[in-house]
């Protein structure tokens, strides 16, 4: 089977732009229909997802607060 | 016709517009520290880069637009000091093999089980360490995009107004970087066995 007939390998090509919300409507549509009937994408979609979350959670750090202190230091004094 | 401004009121206005400035730019400084972290190579490299940032900010506010997107003005400045400080020296590795599949990072994950598994908690078989350390382990041309796009939130417009790249060049990277994360990632757990 060439690989554009794979109805799951045209799935993943779609996977990165669904999440991005940049599919048109009727690919959109296109990957949800397959969604719905497939187990072995549909999981896979939904770990992508909390993928995308989790990576965004584990790398956000606090700003140190002396860095905010030494900000508004650097303001220019009215005169 | 109009008359001029008297010079005070010139004065006042210059303060007043600087002074709002100065106040909407520290509000978002949480933002851009949170991006600033993983576009430089460490936290003290962040923190300098930040101070830098703002200083360089507070001096040419007139050059900022009122009403443009004040966090991708300053991240701007932020990305063009990151790379006057010469962290562009190293040139992007040709990638290897491995980013081949977007789902690498799944199977590697749920190989060792087989049986069926939650996918929201697949996830959490990565540790914050693995996650930190794979970020940084991505070339800087396709960490740029992605701390920027699927960090800071910036769409791929902001983002290439910001790295001076094309819109085009924002979307392949990032679609590359990501799968480049994702190997990194699987090869910290392998490396875990």
């Amino acid at each position: 089977m060439g690989h554009t007939d794979d109805p799951c390998a045209h799935c993943e090509e779609m996977m990165q732009p669904y999440l991005d919300h940049i599919l048109s409507q009727e690919e959109m549509r296109e990957a949800e229909m397959h969604l719905d009937e497939c187990e072995w994408c549909r999981k896979r979609y939904r770990f992508e997802e909390s993928l995308r979350v989790y990576v965004r959670m584990a790398v956000s750090e606090p700003m140190p607060a002396e860095l905010k202190l030494k900000l508004a230091a650097l303001r220019i004094p009215l005169n | 016709m109009a008359e001029a401004p008297s010079d005070s009121t010139r004065i006042a206005t210059d303060a007043r517009d600087r002074v709002r400035f100065e106040e909407e730019a520290l509000e978002l400084s949480d933002q851009v520290y949170r991006v600033a972290r993983h576009l430089a190579g460490s936290r003290e490299e962040a923190e300098d880069l930040v101070q830098e940032t703002y200083a360089r900010a507070f001096r040419s506010w007139r050059s900022y637009q009122p009403g443009t997107n004040l966090r991708a003005w300053l991240l701007r400045i932020l990305t063009n000091l990151n790379i006057d400080r010469g962290r562009r020296a190293q040139r992007t590795p040709p990638m290897q093999g491995l980013e081949a599949n977007d789902y690498f990072l799944y199977d590697r994950l749920t190989e060792s089980d087989g049986g069926p598994s939650d996918e929201d908690r697949v996830v959490e078989r990565l540790s914050q360490d693995d996650i930190v350390t794979a970020l940084s382990a991505v070339p800087h041309d396709f960490r740029d995009v992605i701390v920027l796009v699927d960090i800071g939130d910036f769409s791929y417009q902001d983002a290439a107004n910001i790295l001076d790249i094309p819109i085009g060049t924002v979307m392949s990277r990032l679609h590359r970087g990501r799968r480049i994360l994702k190997r990194e990632l699987a090869e910290s757990v392998a490396e875990e066995g």
